[in-house]
């Protein structure tokens, strides 16, 4: 699903540029649920823009889906985008003076699919993560997990095949987070590919593959047989 | 383009800053109300205006004497001279172009006090001599009776026509003047007409306030001799009155032994290029009322630009979201220059309609004031032509779209991910 090599990425800030990626190799296979994880500043989120084509690359090669993604202009970056990934943020992002059910569509608004239509599919959509009854209700009128919900609901609803999550449960409650790192869950179990980053060891756990970041290189990649250990091993340390 | 959802995300957006949003459209309000106002009072300023002198012979000039300027031939500098009634033939004869010439001469109400008297009536008023010709220059309605004709002229007839505001105070209103008597300066004159005068040109007082006599009687009457106080001349159809005024100057400094470049022996007035200075005074106000009101729109235009950036701003973190999700560039400048065309097309909407309906109002209250019918206004019918209202709703839009480029360019350099990482 995903190929990366060789990727180096550097900013510009004023005279001095930070190396920020410095020839990451990567590849995830489809249907993987990968975390990402790294101290600030080891380039966790950098990765994450190059994979959710908000940024670009200096250097090195990033196949999506077999598609070269090199130096897209942003109305193709736009549409890629909206047909490939699906955004989950931290901070929830919904717009607040659209209620849960207009906030589920909006991807589809940007596909040219009628309101009715859109509508009817959010709603859908929104039954399946329980929130039907919320469908009317603006975002303030929502908990941080039903938020995080409508969120998710969003970014499925263009049937997109990654999802990327930025810090999904950064900021809920322990309990909310568990509920929506099930829900993530249940959408790896469908077949999509799922990637999050975070800096929370026992969210990590949950994934079935975690790909540490170190200085701009992958550290380490822990996969699924191995998670007991590095659970083990993060509790002793 | 018209989608619901579109609409909703321009209300929200201006309806967040309701103070800010009216306060920037009030500015675009008062530009274009301010260009509408300004224009049709131009406008209104020139109907009257030309409506007042439009039938007002355009190529006619005036002359009278006045001392000389410039010693000649012996004479001193300073002598007193009139023009004299031989020269008008000797004009006619000489100046073919000259369509109608007509001397016309003043005894006034100088130094106070009635002149005319009618039974226990009195007044005082212009008394002036005229030929027939002379309601060809200057037009008047005849609203009873007739004007002098040549038979009083060849007769030095004791009649007179006079002006509405004589008849309105020597008479009452039902009497028919037409065969009465006024006595004026001693002398017992017929009434033989009453006009209103068609133009609001004055010479030597108001046609309404005057009295005409045949001019021969004049002369004969006050003692005058040959003298012609003051001249009107027309040229004919296609020649410049200025060439016909040089030529009259030319001939009457020669005839009276004046020296040519005498400038101020023998003064004229040229009614083409007093219309011509007039038609440029008009130009210079609708000049002006563009500026100014462009000026003003300008501003108006800015603060919405000023406004929509603002919005942008505060809007940076929902463009960005908006992006991530599969917004094309193309759709998020849209949505902003629709923004922008809409709040100043709105409220310039607004101002066009308020300013029309204003320019409205000043019309039919003039129209229904009753003073309008005997005083002639300057100002007639404010208006502004559909070319002007249209113009002006096409320079909103496309202010509109200005206004907008400039944040909806400021929108695209956002980064998605700078706009999600703001916390």
């Amino acid at each position: 699903m995903i190929q990366i090599k060789d990727l180096h990425k550097s900013y510009e800030m004023g005279h001095n540029s930070l190396h920020v990626l410095k020839g990451l190799h990567l590849d995830i296979e489809e249907g993987e649920f990968v975390s990402i994880m790294g101290s600030s500043g080891s380039g966790k989120s950098t990765l994450l823009n190059i994979l959710g084509i908000l940024d670009d690359y200096d250097r090195g090669t990033y196949y999506l889906g077999g598609k070269l993604i090199q130096g897209l202009n942003e109305t193709k970056a736009a549409l890629t985008r909206n047909e490939m990934i699906g955004f989950i943020f931290q901070s929830f992002n919904l717009i607040s003076f659209k209620n849960a059910m207009e906030n589920v569509a909006l991807p589809l608004y940007y596909q040219k699919i009628s309101r009715k239509k859109r509508n009817q599919i959010a709603l859908e959509y929104l039954d399946r993560l329980g929130l039907k009854e919320w469908a009317r209700h603006l975002p303030s009128e929502l908990s941080g997990g039903q938020k995080q919900r409508v969120a998710i609901a969003r970014a499925l609803i263009s049937q997109p095949r990654i999802i990327l999550a930025d810090e999904p449960t950064g900021a809920l409650d322990s309990a909310t987070s568990l509920e929506v790192m099930e829900i993530l869950k249940e959408i790896n179990d469908q077949g999509k590919t799922v990637i999050i980053v975070t800096h929370e060891h026992d969210i990590a756990a949950m994934t079935k593959k975690i790909i540490k970041l170190k200085d701009g290189v992958i550290e380490e990649v822990i996969k699924n047989g191995e998670l007991l250990a590095f659970k083990n091993r993060v509790s002793t340390e | 383009m018209f989608d619901l959802d579109r609409w909703n995300e321009i209300w929200n957006a201006l309806a967040k800053n309701k103070v800010r949003s009216l306060l920037t459209a009030f500015g675009v309000f008062w530009g274009i109300f301010m260009l509408i106002v300004m224009a049709g009072a131009g406008k209104g300023l020139q109907n009257g205006v030309t409506q007042g002198t439009a039938k007002f012979a355009a190529n006619s000039a005036f002359f009278w004497s006045e001392q000389t300027g410039e010693p000649y031939k012996g004479f001193k500098r300073g002598r007193y001279w009139h023009m004299d009634s031989e020269d008008i033939q000797f004009l006619k004869d000489n100046i073919p172009e000259i369509e109608y010439i007509t001397p016309r001469n003043f005894t006034g109400r100088w130094g106070g006090g009635s002149n005319v008297i009618r039974g226990k009536k009195n007044g005082s008023f212009n008394v002036k001599g005229d030929y027939p010709d002379y309601i060809k220059i200057d037009p008047a309605t005849i609203l009873n009776g007739r004007w002098i004709n040549e038979l009083d002229i060849r007769d030095k007839r004791k009649v007179c026509v006079i002006g509405e505001k004589v008849f309105e105070s020597m008479f009452d209103p039902k009497e028919n003047p037409i065969g009465e008597y006024l006595k004026i300066s001693g002398v017992y004159y017929q009434v033989i007409g009453v006009v209103r005068a068609e133009t609001t040109i004055n010479i030597n007082g108001r046609t309404e306030e005057s009295i005409c006599l045949p001019f021969t009687t004049m002369l004969q009457t006050y003692n005058m001799g040959n003298t012609v106080n003051f001249m009107a001349i027309t040229a004919k159809r296609g020649v410049p009155v200025s060439i016909v005024e040089e030529r009259v100057k030319e001939l009457i400094k020669k005839k009276h032994v004046i020296a040519p470049e005498d400038l101020q022996a023998l003064n004229s007035v040229n009614i083409e290029k007093e219309f011509e200075q007039m038609n440029g005074l008009f130009l210079g106000i609708q000049i002006l009322t563009w500026i100014v009101g462009i000026g003003t729109l300008l501003a108006g235009v800015i603060g919405v630009s000023n406004i929509m950036l603002v919005i942008i701003k505060e809007r940076t973190k929902e463009i960005g979201v908006q992006r991530a999700i599969g917004a094309t560039p193309r759709m998020i400048i849209s949505q902003i220059m629709l923004e922008s065309v809409v709040l100043t097309t709105v409220s310039g909407y607004l101002g066009l309609s308020i300013g029309v309906g204003l320019l409205e109002l000043v019309n039919k209250v003039m129209e229904n004031s009753p003073s309008t019918t005997n005083d002639r206004v300057f100002f007639t019918n404010p208006s502004v032509s559909l070319t002007v209202a249209l113009s002006s709703l096409f320079v909103l839009v496309l202010a509109g779209l200005l206004a907008g480029l400039i944040p909806a360019s400021r929108a695209m350099q956002i980064k998605p991910i700078d706009a999600l990482r703001e916390e």
